[in-house]
This record gives C-alpha cells, structure tokens and sequence, in this order.
C-alpha cells in the first residue's frame, strides 16, 4: 500500500466539532507540541520582536494580552544571526528557549545582506522543522477593497518544493534548479490540512497542482493528498490546476470560502501573497508555522525601516497571528476576544493607523483596542 | 539598441488602428512578430494556416472564427486538424498537425487536454511549443470599454518565456517517495526572451519593463533570468524604457491591488502560466484574452489563458471573443491589417454595446448569438 504507516500512528478520527466561526483558527491535533504551563499556572512563549517596527507591534501584542489576562508570560529572545561553522544560525538562546517553550510569537525580521547568510525565516524554518505555513485571509469590516467575503485559508508546503536551495551551474549560462517533493513532507502537509480544516469546522480540502505539466512531483504531491484523504472520510477532497486557481480566486473569492487549500511552496508563497492583496495586504494577515518541534506564528510584512520608531507601525497583522496562537494553545476565549476587538476597532473606524487611513499612533491604536476588549 | 529583425516591425499602423485605440491590442502583434517576415503558404492570393480547435470549447470557438473570417472574406484558407488530448490514439494526427504547422508557420489553436495521470501523454500544448521552438508567449491584459471590472485601467502585456524553465520535463524519482524536477534556466534563452520584451515595449510605445522572478530563493536559475534582463535592460536604457523587476510573490499581490503600475512584464514560463490569469480574472475572464506564441520561424496564436474549458463543452455558451481576437492577430501577423481591423472592431462594437454577452460576461446569449452580432457589426 502506498501508504501504509504503522497502526499506532494512525489517530481515530474526531468527530466535527469546531464552530465555523473560529476564523484564524489553528488545529488542536496533538501531533504538533503545545506548552507546557507553569507552576504558576502561566504559560510560557517566546517573544522574537524582530527588527524595524518589529519591537514597537510586540509591546502593543504584550499591552492587549496583559489587559485581556490571557496566561502567558513572555520571554523575549534575540535572534540576531551568528555563524556557527560557516552557517548561518540563530543564538543557542533563542534555540533553547523556543525548544523550552514549543511556541513563539515573531515580528518582521531583516535579512542581513551579505554573502553567507541564508535568510533568518529559512533558518527559523530549518532549526524547528516548520512543516506547514497557515495563511487565513479574511476582508476586514472596515477596510474596503474591490473584493468582498474573502475568506480564504492556504496551507503551503514549508521545507522542500522549489526552495530546496540545490541548485547548480552545469556550463555557464545554463542552470539548473531542482525542485523536490518527497512523499513524506507532503503526507505530513496533507495531514495538517486535513486536520485543520476538521478543527476549523471547513468541510473541504482543495489540493493545488500542476501535475499535468509536472507529473511526477506535483503528481506525487497529489497523490499523496488523496491517499491522506481516505483518512478523512468527513472530509471532502478535490484538486485544481494552479491557473484555474488563480483565476477563479481573483474572479470570486467567495468560492473558496469553505475550504483550505493546500499546495506545494512555490504556489503557496504565491498565492498566499495574492490573496493578502485581496483584503488589503500582509498589514492584516496573520500567519502560522506548523512544526513537529516547535511552532512559530508570525507577521509576514516587512520591517518597515522608514517608519520604525515613530509609532506609526499597525500591529494588526501580529495582533492576528497572536490569535491564531491562541486558538493553537487551546486558550480560544481569549483568543476570541482579542480578535474580535481588534476587527471592532477597525470596523469602526475611529482610531487607525496611517496604512488603514487613520491618522492615529500604534499606541492610540493598542488603547483602543484594550477598550474595546 | 534595436535588433535589425525588429526594424520592419516599425511598419506604420493602418489609419482603423489610428481611429479606434481599441486596436491597440491587435497592433501589438505587429511588434510581436520578430525575426525574418514569415507569412507561410500563399498561393492564388490565400493564405493557407493550420487550425486545431483543441478540445473543451475549441470546436465551437472556432466555428465562431471561421463565421467571422467568412464574412468578411478574409483570403485565408484553413487546414483543420481536429486534434485532442484526451485519447493517445491520436497521435499520428498530432504529428500530421505539427506537419502541417511547420508547411504552413503560421496557425490558430484553441486548448488540448493534458491528462494529469503520470501514465498520461505530455502536454501536446508544450510539445508543439518545443517542437516550433515557440520561445515567446504574448497575453494581453487589457479592460474592455463596455464592461467595468473591479478594476479600471488595467493594460499590460505579459511575455512569458515558453520553452524551458519549470515546463523542461526532466523529472524523476531518486528512491521512491523523492522526487527531483528540473527547472532549467540558460542565459540563451532568458536573454532572447528578455529582447523580445524591451524590443515589444519599443515598438507599441510602451514605458516600462518588469522582470518577475525569484531569485532571492532560486538564487542561480531565477538570478540568472534577472541578471540576463538587467544587461539586456542597460542595450535599452537610450529607448527610455525604464526597468524594474519584483519578486513573483510581491507581484501577485500587487496585481490584485494596484495592477494600474504594470507595463510589459516578462518571465520564466511558469510565473506566466499564474500572471495571465491572475490578469485575465483582474479584466473579465479567461474567454476575451488573447494570444500568441512566437518564434524565429513560426507563429501560433491561441487563447491567453489556455484553459480547456471542458466544463462548458457542447453547450454553446463558450465566449468566443479570446479566439476571435487571437484570429485577428493572426490575420495582422500575415500582412492583412484590414481584415484585422475589421474583427477586432467588430469583436470590441459587440462587447462595448453590451446587448450581446455570454455567460461568462453575464449575459444569456450563446456562442452562435455572439458570432452573428460581431458579423452584423462587421
């Protein structure tokens, strides 16, 4: 059998149970390590500020959970790279402490320019092994664009796929890059999504390929998705061509509202971009990492060099993934609250920072929302 | 610099192209053709071009096509070869169709399945690219007057590397469970391709070239597509056309949001296979786009987006419009600007007055209804 796997790994399947409206969700699968709390009762997590803005959108992220009292005590940690051998890698602190606490909270983070650095997400991604990268994208009340009721949800492939990073000059002038798909990175991703979308109440699982063109990796990795699927009976399971994808979500967005899709890392890097550009950019998408020792949840915009500082920053995005962190420690209370105050404080409107058209600082922005909470 | 094969593309644009700026998208075809004037078969005063209706929509789009060359009396004779992908017994028509193409340079196709089983035949679509050496896909991305989209203004090309890259076909299975896929980058054929957009950009007045890629992952094969754009870019700096590149990421995003800021864009094959059709949802659809693959010799032109569109099959609701304005640039690529004209006009007079749509456009009128408004507008 293709995938046959020892007994003791496959899990009863759980019945559905999640509500709908947990948008930002993460699953609760236990597959993937969750805290350890306290003595205190508190929960551990990892802080990694991160450059530019980075440090100002944490301490409005710490400002909300203290006056939410959600149980977390945050260690801040540094993860300015060092070369260890020749490679890039990030300080046996920050190591230690995400290995300690299984979960971290992430802003922006500048890639040193240079000739030896491998980006620090790459880094990130390869020290805790994050398998799956969760992108929700949902329209925000109170911030229009030309697409309504987006409500998408990408699971991307993380570790291999086009950024296997083996790549080499076979004459000059000619390279070649290799992508590569394994069986087991894509079972893994599959089974993720599958259980994501049972623990987000979404009843469907959408796979995106290009296996007409490359039949035999994209066609493994869709292969594998619909062997993963027979696991899930509950489940429904479908695939789609990369361009029809494309297409029809620019077109509708409200067709893939009630389904995760899941994909290779190229088309997700991608996709999960373009559908940020449908509800106004990454200033409002969160975004997780899945990882089989840890994970880590994360703004994915930039560090803001010119604006760092002058507490102008918007937090929102850090803000949402600190929702899905939640959702992902089971604490979804808090969790709900939290979102909900930050979508009111957009919605209405009133306090907002200068990317969502207000004129209000990153810190008018926080005290509104703890209002609101 | 310009190459000498592009100079007679500077030909004067016909007085229709001058009156109706909806032209514009048939007059860049002109530029397009590069290399030496290959206008295939002529005998008696008709031009002879190969037609595959492909499968999915392709019959019905073509008979649309064929209604509307007819109409207008347009000297070109077909030789039609009813290819499709979804048997392999096949094949030896395939071959006779790629006969033909090679007789003929020059040919209208609509899409042929590609099966997506790993048993499955490859891509007749890639092989004929391959086998013609079609190394420039052409798609425009352009609102049509008459039919507002969530966005205005969007007018782009996109030039899409057609030969190699992700689409090389070298794939295979190392141990079981790992596969290894090729993407093969060459500077030969980034920087023809790269050429091929500045020399486009030149000739229909365009103001800016974008490279898309990824070479801050694939630093070697994406960074050789960008650096090979970047020299062919400085060749160009004395024309005014400004240069810039972003990563394929940024750029989807972008396009959703502000697709206004694009030009010409040009890139590796696959980032074009997710552009065109994020460009063709940005402007109405798949079923109005057009396009063309070129090369040195030959000249196949084809709906934009390339979808199949089987779902709609048989039931004469297709939008013939993507392949009607392909035909329109094929009758311009031969030298027959007036009949050109003639459709395209005719194809944008039926859109703009809205009385006619297809499903697609949010009408409920058929394939047949929409050929004979554009013959009736003629």
């Amino acid at each position: 059998m293709f995938l046959a796997r020892p007994s003791a790994l496959l899990r009863p399947s759980r019945p559905l149970t999640a509500v709908a409206s947990r948008a930002f969700a993460s699953t609760t699968d236990k597959t993937v390590p969750l805290p350890p709390k306290g003595a205190d009762g508190n929960y551990t997590v990892t802080m990694i500020p991160g450059d530019g803005i980075g440090p100002e959108i944490s301490q409005s992220v710490q400002k909300i959970f203290t006056a939410a009292k959600v149980p977390i005590k945050w260690e801040s940690v540094d993860v300015t790279p060092v070369l260890k051998d020749g490679k890039t890698a990030i300080p046996d602190e920050a190591l230690h402490s995400v290995n300690r606490n299984k979960v971290a909270l992430k802003g922006p983070l500048a890639t040193p320019i240079g000739k030896g650095h491998v980006s620090l997400n790459l880094t990130l991604r390869r020290t805790f092994n994050l398998f799956a990268n969760v992108r929700p994208c949902r329209s925000i009340v109170g911030y229009d664009t030309p697409y309504e009721d987006v409500n998408t949800v990408l699971i991307r492939e993380n570790t291999e796929g086009e950024y296997s990073g083996i790549e080499h000059e076979v004459i000059d002038g000619v390279v070649q890059s290799i992508k590569l798909i394994t069986k087991e990175a894509s079972e893994r991703c599959a089974r993720y999504a599958f259980e994501y979308a049972r623990a987000q109440g979404r009843d469907h699982v959408t796979a995106v390929h290009k296996a007409n063109i490359m039949k035999m990796s994209d066609g493994l990795f869709l292969s594998v998705c619909q062997d993963v699927a027979k696991e899930f009976p509950d489940i429904k399971f479908s695939d789609v061509l990369l361009d029809r994808a494309c297409l029809h979500i620019v077109q509708d967005p409200s067709k893939y509202g009630d389904r995760v899709m899941v994909m290779p890392n190229l088309y997700g890097d991608i996709l999960s971009d373009m559908c940020a550009g449908l509800i106004g950019g990454l200033g409002l998408t969160p975004s997780g990492n899945i990882g089989k020792s840890a994970s880590i949840f994360e703004s994915v915009h930039g560090t803001a060099p010119d604006i760092a500082g002058q507490d102008k920053a918007n937090p929102t995005a850090l803000l949402l993934s600190s929702v899905m962190m939640l959702r992902h420690m089971n604490l979804d209370a808090q969790a709900k609250s939290i979102e909900s105050a930050v979508l009111q404080t957009i919605a209405e409107g009133q306090v907002l920072t200068g990317d969502l058209g207000g004129k209000s600082t990153c810190s008018a922005f926080t005290n509104e929302i703890i209002k609101n909470l | 610099m310009l190459s000498p094969a592009t100079r007679l593309l500077s030909r004067s644009v016909p007085s229709t192209a001058q009156r109706l700026s909806s032209i514009r998208t048939i007059t860049s075809i002109s530029a397009a053709s590069q290399g030496s004037p290959f206008i295939g078969n002529k005998m008696g005063g008709k031009h002879t071009a190969t037609l595959i209706p492909g499968d999915g929509i392709g019959q019905e789009t073509a008979e649309s096509v064929k209604a509307v060359f007819k109409a207008i009396s347009a000297p070109v004779e077909w030789e039609q070869f009813d290819v499709t992908g979804y048997t392999t017994s096949d094949d030896a028509l395939f071959r006779q169709s790629l006969e033909s193409l090679k007789r003929n340079k020059v040919g209208l196709k609509g899409i042929l399945y590609t099966p997506v089983s790993r048993l499955g035949h490859p891509s007749y679509n890639v092989t004929i690219r391959k086998e013609l050496d079609l190394y420039a896909s052409l798609v425009l991305c352009r609102n049509l007057e008459g039919y507002p989209t969530r966005h205005t203004n969007v007018d782009f090309a996109i030039i899409r590397e057609n030969t190699e890259g992700e689409y090389s076909g070298l794939e295979h299975q190392s141990f079981p469970g790992v596969v290894e896929s090729l993407k093969v980058v060459t500077r030969t054929k980034s920087e023809r391709i790269a050429r091929f957009a500045f020399d486009f950009a030149v000739r229909n007045g365009r103001k800016k070239v974008t490279c898309v890629h990824k070479a801050n992952i694939m630093k070697l094969g994406d960074g050789l597509f960008l650096n090979t754009c970047r020299d062919v870019a400085k060749e160009y700096t004395s024309s005014g056309i400004e240069f810039n590149d972003m990563i394929v990421d940024n750029c989807s995003m972008q396009l959703v949001s502000k697709p206004q800021q694009f030009d010409v864009m040009v890139m590796p094959n696959l980032y074009g296979n997710i552009v065109s059709n994020v460009g063709a949802a940005l402007v109405g659809g798949p079923g109005i786009i057009p396009g063309c693959n070129l090369g040195r010799e030959y000249a196949i032109f084809e709906p934009g987006c390339r979808h199949v569109g089987s779902d709609i099959q048989g039931h004469n609701s297709a939008n013939p419009t993507a392949m009607l304005l392909s035909g329109a640039m094929l009758l311009r690529h031969l030298g027959l600007e007036e009949h050109a004209g003639l459709v395209a006009s005719a194809v944008y007079k039926t859109i703009s007055s809205g009385r006619v749509r297809t499903p697609d456009m949010g009408g409920n009128n058929t394939t047949t209804d929409f050929t004979v408004a554009v013959i009736n507008n003629l």
